[in-house]
């Protein structure tokens, strides 16, 4: 039985135990399952074994504790289990009554829903009926608000002329020609119908009447660019011939250009508008200046703003006009982008003709040469300003020839600071002139002063030394600062923030053609040419050029060949990178010009200076009665002079020239003896020639002379140097002394006379020349002839020619 | 081709004037007119032998003096005129003067046979010129020159004395001679005339003449002056020749050392300037049948020819080309070896030694000249053979 009992209360114990959600494991988890079998509460606990084990282990009193305790405890728990037992009964209860209430309600509801399906079939059914009775009526309805629509649009039709009329009374042309464009179409497609007919033809009336009005509008040309091209657009739009249109769009904007282009054809003559504008009361200061010559920079500033710009306004209306706008649409067809292009090139080229020939025009005015930016950034701007044009219309030739002005206008430039340059080398020539022409009483003066210090010792010029040189350094200096400051102006065109200085003109030409030869080359050339002149125009008349100018020149052409034109070409090359595409003019010829130069002006010189000489010794062999003449007691005065002449002639190409070599003088020149013509074998030589059996003694001592001496070239050419320039002279004052002297008959004292000046002569020139054989021999030609034009030759003993000569 | 080398022949006096005998056709014979103060002047009548290169000289006197201009009669051979200084010498120095004439003479009509028998004599016994007539222009100053009529016959001679030009009518075998008409260089100064030249042209009607830097043309038969070339030269103009075949056509020379031609019918500017000479230039001559080669003599001691085919009166180089051009292309490459002639000096002659006043072309051969420098030499030279050929082929 307790076995029973235990298993029973056990299975009772689990069920429960599963309904309060309490499992063995839970249990187990909380304190380890004792398998203690005398553990009360354990699952293995055996009544048996712990009765036993009480029994064995406790005493009595506790077992009576223990028991007590045992009892206690079963009582407790009765209690316990009395009340969860009611506590489950109750809940029992009270479920069984929720069942029931359930049970009830579900009654109710089937009873509802029955209702429901019920009703629903009914309404079905109802519906069907309704839908079914309605069919017809709705098509119906349909048709009719169809006709609803078409009536509407038919009524816009009607309205159309109406409305139109409306339209131009308000001026809103716009909303006229897209409410006609909408019917146009229609129009068209039922234009058969008599009605519609009318209508169209109305519609056409008024439309036409609005072209009219738009073209008028169109034709006034007093509204905006923008007025302008919503017309145009207009038109078009109304099918409108687009040729006409573009020539009328052209020829409108043409008379607004050609009003600027007046405006600067009025500034380009702003002289007969002066005295009124000057006149305008307000800033008088202000407004002549700008009305006497508005300068070149605001003239094209104004052709460009208003002008070009404009230009630029129209092509870029018309192109969106005429040929973008048509390309779209179905004008495209008719090939009027074409035909559209073809115009605007035609308009723009003629009025930028017209705009250039006016620009070159002004260009042309452009003479001064004062300053050359302002140029330079007129033309960059004119030239950056027609790239617009070229952006706008490509294939254009505008701005090639923009740039041919620009190119015309540079060259033209170049020309004028050539033309300056010569000009300015004609001016310092004239001013050195002058500074000749000042000091001259001064030089004459220290000549003055050297031939009386002759004996005393060197010439003392005192006031000649300074000026020379430094006329010649100053007008060398004065000439190349001239020439680097126009190449300076010139660079301007070549400068890299100007636009037009990449194009290849600039790069190449420009620089070698342009700068280098038509001005650096030509100028040199002018230098070198000018030059040659005055010895040729001025060599006849002799005195029209100072000599003293002959000189200088010739010494700046030297110092041109040696230094100089080396220099400013190299400063060219370098400042213009000049890169020798086409051949140019080598430094080598150009040197050797100016070289050429320096050799006929110091000829020429000489030649003048030698002139002048002669002309005082021919007067004065022509004008005397030689065969009459008294017993010289003096050296002629005329002899004075050509010593004194040609001493300032040494002093004054001492300044510019070197000395140069000379042959090695005799011990003491100046006192030599004429031995040719000296008393002893001058009288044998006479003697012989007056013997008649032996007539050709004379000619055979004066030849065999000559076949020792060489030749004398009289009018040579002359070395670089003081000595043979002074060589030249005398050979040609002493030489036309030679052939005077062969022109005339002498008396004795005629001869003595002759000898006399010889001999002073003699003891003045030797100093000069660079072989004073020369003077030797020439002086005594000069003698020999005299005597043999004597008809009485005795000459004067040599002491007393000496003596008369020391006296002076 | 080797040109033949100049004949050289020297006279023992000074000498300036120098003449072709015009008159003669056949012969080659120069007049040379001596200057000697002291002796008595000579007239030497040069004759050249062109096959044997020889000289034959004549000796003339000329008594009345030195002789300073010379001129033979176109008509006559034997008739001349010369311009001479007369000194009248004194031993009281103011009593001395000279005194410019001019005369006309005439050779003894022997004087070839006489210098035939006795060439060796003929220094020693010389024939006298006979004095046909004296151009006595004591009331006009001094004589510089006497010009024949060109071409005339021998009955009109112009001198030029100071500032006159004079034209003299030879009559009764030039025994007589009257002034039949003057004209008068008018100005401030002492205007003289320093040369002049008869022009060829215009029936003989013209004359030129030169004074100081300027050249006057004169039309004789008014006796006025038609042209006037101002500052022709820089210097004294020293000598004019009338291109023969070109009337307008006139050669300067002068002592800026240059040659000018001009075309009278514009003075402003010369056609064309030659400036080979370094010293003055005292004698210019257009050859006489072919005018462009010309003959300048200057004191720097040489004589230059110059070929001045660009202004000649034939045709000018290329010209004649251009016709045979059109005929084909063998001509043409012919022509290619044949450059045309440019303006050029021919030959520079420098036989002398001193100064040489004058040079004159043979009347009898085209292709020869004369040149005469003071110390009395004269040379006798021919144009280059090459040259030669090439104008007349």
């Amino acid at each position: 039985m307790p076995t029973f009992s235990t298993s029973t209360k056990r299975r009772v114990h689990g069920m429960l135990k599963l309904y309060y959600g309490l499992n063995e494991e839970g249990k187990a988890a909380d304190q380890p399952e004792s398998l203690d079998p005398c553990d009360i509460n354990g699952p293995h606990f055996d009544p048996e074994v712990y009765l036993n084990k009480l029994r064995r282990e406790c005493s009595l009193g506790e077992l009576m504790d223990q028991e007590s305790c045992m009892v206690k405890q079963i009582r407790s728990l009765d209690s316990d289990m009395q009340t969860l037992v009611y506590e489950n009964y109750n809940k029992f209860i009270s479920a069984t009554d929720t069942i029931r209430k359930m049970k009830n309600d579900f009654k109710k509801m089937e009873d509802e829903m029955d209702c429901l399906s019920a009703n629903m079939a009914a309404i079905t059914e109802f519906s069907a009926c309704i839908s079914g009775t309605l069919q017809d009526q709705h098509t119906q309805i349909t048709k009719l608000s169809g006709v609803h629509t078409l009536l509407r649009k038919l009524q816009f039709l009607f309205e159309l002329p109406a409305r139109l009329n409306k339209c131009l009374e308000l001026q809103a042309y716009a909303q006229a020609v897209s409410s006609h464009r909408r019917a146009r179409c229609v129009l068209q497609q039922y234009s058969h119908l008599p009605s519609f007919k009318g209508i169209q033809d109305d519609c056409h009336a008024i439309m036409d009447k609005l072209a009219q009005e738009l073209r008028q509008k169109f034709r006034d040309g007093g509204s905006s660019a923008k007025d302008l091209s919503e017309c145009v657009e207009l038109l078009l739009q109304l099918d409108e011939p687009a040729e006409e249109l573009c020539d009328k769009f052209l020829s409108h904007a043409r008379s607004r250009l050609e009003m600027d282009l007046q405006g600067l054809e009025a500034e380009i003559r702003p002289f007969p508008s002066t005295p009124v504008e000057s006149e305008a009361p307000g800033g008088p200061a202000r407004k002549p200046s700008s009305a006497v010559a508005t300068d070149i920079l605001e003239f094209i500033d104004r052709g460009c703003n208003e002008f070009v710009s404009s230009l630029c306004l129209v092509i870029t209306s018309y192109q969106e006009l005429f040929i973008n706008h048509a390309q779209t649409g179905e004008l495209a067809s008719k090939n009027i982008p074409q035909m559209a292009n073809g115009k605007l090139h035609a308009f723009v080229d003629d009025l930028a003709a017209r705009y250039f020939s006016l620009v070159e025009r002004r260009m042309q005015e452009e003479k001064g040469v004062g300053d050359n930016s302002l140029l330079v950034r007129a033309l960059d701007r004119f030239h950056r300003r027609l790239q617009a044009v070229a952006k706008l219309l490509p294939g254009s030739s505008v701005p090639n020839q923009g740039t041919e002005i620009v190119i015309r206008a540079a060259t033209e430039r170049v020309k004028q600071y050539l033309a300056a340059l010569q000009s300015f080398y004609m001016d310092s020539l004239t001013d050195v002139r002058q500074a000749l022409a000042a000091p001259r009483l001064a030089v004459a003066g220290a000549s003055v002063a050297a031939g009386g210090a002759l004996l005393g010792g060197p010439a003392s010029g005192r006031d000649a030394p300074t000026s020379l040189p430094e006329l010649l350094s100053s007008l060398s200096a004065s000439i190349l600062n001239q020439i680097k400051s126009v190449l300076a102006s010139v660079h301007l065109f070549t400068a890299k923030d100007i636009t037009f200085s990449n194009k290849p003109y600039f790069k190449g030409e420009f620089c070698s053609q342009g700068v280098r030869e038509s001005l650096v080359v030509s100028f040199i050339k002018f230098v070198c040419q000018s030059s040659r002149q005055f010895c040729e125009s001025a060599g006849d008349k002799g005195g029209s050029t100072p000599p003293a100018l002959l000189l200088l020149l010739s010494r700046l052409c030297l110092d041109y060949e040696t230094s100089t034109i080396s220099y400013i070409l190299t400063l060219t090359d370098e400042q213009f990178l000049v890169q020798h595409h086409s051949p140019v003019t080598a430094v080598t010829t150009l040197c050797a010009e100016a070289r050429e130069a320096a050799q006929k002006l110091l000829n020429h010189y000489v030649k003048v200076q030698g002139l002048i000489i002669s002309q005082m010794l021919r007067k004065s062999v022509e004008t005397r009665d030689w065969v009459n003449t008294i017993e010289p007691r003096n050296v002629r005065a005329v002899m004075k002079r050509v010593v004194e002449d040609t001493t300032s002639i040494d002093v004054q190409v001492g300044l510019l020239y070197e000395e140069g070599v000379r042959k090695a003088h005799s011990s003491d020149s100046s006192k030599r003896t004429f031995s040719v013509y000296s008393s002893s074998r001058q009288q044998a030589r006479y003697a012989a020639s007056y013997t008649p059996s032996a007539p050709m003694d004379t000619n055979l001592l004066s030849n065999i002379h000559k076949l020792f001496s060489e030749r004398i070239d009289i009018f040579s050419s002359v070395e670089f140097n003081k000595v043979s320039v002074m060589t030249g002279i005398i050979k040609i004052s002493l030489k036309t002394f030679l052939e005077c002297v062969r022109l005339r008959t002498f008396g004795r004292y005629g001869l003595q006379q002759i000898q006399v000046d010889c001999h002073y002569l003699q003891m003045y020139l030797w100093r000069f020349v660079s072989d004073e054989n020369l003077v030797h021999f020439l002086l005594d030609e000069i003698v020999g002839s005299t005597a043999h034009r004597c008809l009485d030759p005795a000459p004067m003993e040599q002491s007393v020619i000496e003596v008369i000569c020391e006296r002076g | 081709m080797e040109d033949d080398a100049p004949v050289i022949y020297g006279l023992e006096f000074q000498a300036r004037a120098l003449t072709a005998q015009t008159a003669e056709t056949d012969a080659i014979r120069f007049l040379v007119g001596t200057q000697s103060l002291k002796f008595d002047n000579q007239i030497h009548i040069i004759d050249f032998d062109d096959e044997n290169n020889i000289i034959n000289k004549n000796v003339l006197l000329h008594q009345a003096g030195e002789i300073w201009h010379i001129g033979a009669s176109p008509a006559d051979k034997a008739v001349l005129t010369t311009c001479y200084n007369k000194s009248e010498f004194s031993l009281y120095p103011s009593d001395s003067r000279v005194v410019s004439c001019a005369a006309v003479w005439r050779m003894p009509s022997d004087w070839e046979t006489g210098s035939h028998e006795s060439p060796d004599d003929s220094a020693h016994n010389p024939q006298t010129l006979e004095l046909l007539c004296h151009l006595d222009n004591s009331a006009h100053g001094n004589a510089a020159c006497v010009l024949w009529e060109p071409m005339g016959d021998g009955k009109r001679v112009i001198s030029l004395a100071d500032n006159h030009a004079l034209l003299w009518d030879l009559q009764e075998s030039s025994t007589q001679a009257t002034v039949s008409s003057t004209a008068t260089l008018e100005g401030k100064g002492q205007l003289k005339f320093t040369s002049g030249k008869w022009s060829p042209h215009h029936n003989c009607s013209q004359l030129a003449t030169a004074n100081d830097t300027a050249i006057r043309g004169w039309d004789l038969r008014t006796m006025s002056q038609i042209y006037c070339i101002e500052n022709a030269h820089g210097q004294l103009v020293r000598d004019l020749d009338f291109n023969p075949n070109r009337q307008y056509y006139l050669a300067s020379c002068g002592d800026d050392c240059k040659v000018k031609f001009w075309d009278v019918r514009n003075v402003q500017e010369p056609v064309k300037t030659l400036e080979e000479h370094s010293h003055w230039v005292w004698s210019v001559r257009y050859n006489h049948s072919h005018d462009q080669l010309v003959l300048t003599a200057s004191s720097d001691s040489r004589l230059i020819l110059s070929n001045m085919v660009s202004i000649s009166s034939e045709p000018f180089g290329h010209l004649v080309d251009d016709e045979e051009l059109s005929e084909g292309e063998d001509n043409h490459q012919e022509d290619k070896g044949k450059e045309p002639l440019t303006d050029s000096v021919v030959s520079t002659y420098e036989e002398h030694e001193d100064s040489v006043y004058a040079a004159e072309w043979s009347s009898a051969d085209p292709w020869l000249f004369a040149s005469l420098s003071y110390d009395g030499r004269l040379v006798i030279n021919r144009v280059p053979r090459a040259l030669k050929y090439r104008i007349l082929l």
